[in-house]
């Protein structure tokens, strides 16, 4: 007689969470910084065309790590909520909260409820109509949420980037001192160097008017670099 | 959160439009409304507020894109400072004439459509993939339509490929047609039409294309009760906006009201 496999729930979640870090420390990393317009995002990211960053709604933007069709999914949904919030009530009602929260559950049902684990880790951030108010909230794939002050790194070796970062970076950057610094802390843990071509870089900058999110381009961030 | 795993090929793809009639019909302009039966042809038209007169025509930059600011209940005004015109997005505007709530609804629902779209694709819909969007959710009105809540638009867009700007009107059925110079909808709209007739030629400069779009406005109010002159005690005048290659601009108040003040003047010379 065959008995059927026990495996203990805790067993069960602890291998899930190793499957699904081994598959987000793949990746590269992506980080979030405030500067002093704004917060920037930087990402690691050879392809021109398969977005890590992205725009979601006037002052919210969503960066996502790991497996490309799974948190591309995340981000269409995520735009999805802003825009029938936004439609159903009215624009400044769309918070990165709500949203973050919202990531949060489904990140978290899916986790204990799929056998196998979405293996992403995402960043929603927002910035303020005035002053330092950005809001940066990291999400992981079991739908644990953390709300950041300052920078964010997720996917890749993020630790390392963390603890690159934790003394050299201080708030009020201008941007192209948070773009270098972005650079070395990503060249730092990858041991490789990042030419323009291989960064994506957008901004989500308060002094626009209406949506805040802008892509850089490589004459831009080129010209960020050389200002050094 | 909805958040499923879908099959992309089978789900409503980049467009929040089909997406919402998928999963919350009810916040379509109208609603509940659709799914009545109809019948009752034109029984709701009297009890809603009309917009009336809008117009587009192009000119050496773009094109402009005006209304009045009326909207009418029957014989009655129900509101003097009604918005007609809205920008769409960067480089498109959208004028409406009809039932002032779903028209105004639909302007919503559309600057909406265009932005998820182009925010999911990363890149924005052709001009003529806007307003064939535009043509769908228009049809999707018909059942409303026949029970007298009509939605009419004039879309205008400035085509970044063919660099031209361009003008799209459509019928209740969500029939859409190009304009080549003008065109001009709602209840005044005949008679906007007979003054840019008149007044139209290729290549006018902004100054000029402002003061026909004005003048085609202020005849239209001469001619039909349902259109709104300006209304120089309170201060109210029509909108006007040109979409260009720079986007979508207000032309401000206080132009306006110097046109329409010296084309006021040359009427009581009685030319």
């Amino acid at each position: 007689m065959a008995f059927p496999y026990y495996v203990s729930p805790e067993q069960m979640m602890q291998d899930k969470a190793e499957y699904a870090k081994k598959g987000i420390a793949k990746g590269r990393s992506i980080i979030a910084m405030e500067y002093q317009d704004g917060i920037l995002m930087v990402a690691d990211n050879p392809s021109v065309s398969l977005n890590k960053i992205s725009e979601i709604y006037d002052a919210i933007a969503f960066l996502g790590a790991g497996k490309y069709s799974e948190f591309e999914n995340l981000r269409k949904a995520g735009i999805r909520h802003a825009d029938l919030k936004g439609y159903m009530y009215s624009r400044e009602d769309v918070t990165a909260k709500s949203l973050a929260n919202a990531y949060s559950q489904a990140l978290g049902t899916t986790f204990s409820q799929e056998v196998k684990p979405l293996e992403v880790e995402i960043a929603v951030v927002a910035v303020g109509e005035s002053g330092p108010t950005g809001e940066i909230y990291r999400i992981s794939f079991d739908g644990s949420i953390t709300d950041e002050r300052g920078v964010t790194v997720i996917g890749g070796r993020s630790e390392a980037v963390t603890l690159f970062l934790k003394d050299r970076y201080k708030g009020g950057l201008s941007l192209s001192d948070a773009l270098m610094l972005c650079k070395e802390a990503i060249e730092n843990s990858s041991g490789q160097k990042l030419t323009v071509q291989t960064m994506e870089v957008a901004v989500l900058d308060r002094n626009r008017e209406g949506r805040k999110f802008r892509r850089l381009t490589a004459d831009e961030v080129t010209e960020l670099v050389q200002q050094r | 959160m909805d958040f499923k795993f879908n099959n992309p090929f089978q789900d409503s793809g980049s467009s929040f439009y089909d997406w919402l009639s998928a999963n919350h019909p009810d916040a379509l302009p109208g609603g509940r409304l659709r799914a009545e039966e109809g019948g009752n042809e034109g029984r709701r038209s009297s009890m809603v507020p009309h917009g009336t007169t809008v117009l587009a025509l192009k000119y050496r930059d773009g094109v402009i894109i005006a209304g009045d600011r009326m909207a009418t209940e029957g014989y009655q005004v129900s509101a003097r400072r009604i918005e007609k015109v809205y920008k769409v997005d960067e480089h498109s505007a959208i004028a409406i004439a009809g039932a002032a709530g779903p028209c105004i609804e639909l302007a919503k629902l559309f600057q909406t459509e265009l932005e998820h779209y182009e925010k999911l694709e990363g890149a924005e819909l052709s001009t003529d993939g806007k307003a064939n969007k535009l043509s769908q959710m228009v049809k999707g009105n018909l059942p409303m339509a026949f029970q007298g809540l009509v939605v009419i638009p004039i879309f205008v867009g400035y085509d970044l490929k063919r660099n031209e700007g361009r003008i799209f009107k459509y019928d209740i059925t969500g029939g859409r047609y190009e304009e080549a110079d003008y065109f001009s909808t709602g209840s005044g709209g005949k008679d906007a039409r007979t003054t840019m007739k008149k007044l139209y030629q290729p290549g006018l400069n902004e100054t000029e294309a402002v003061r026909t779009a004005l003048e085609a406005l202020y005849d239209a109010a001469e001619e039909d009760i349902g259109t709104g002159g300006p209304d120089l005690i309170r201060g109210i005048y029509p909108t006007v906006k040109t979409v260009t290659v720079k986007g979508v601009l207000d032309i401000d108040e206080n132009p306006i009201r110097q046109f329409v003040e010296r084309l006021m003047e040359t009427r009581k010379r009685g030319s």
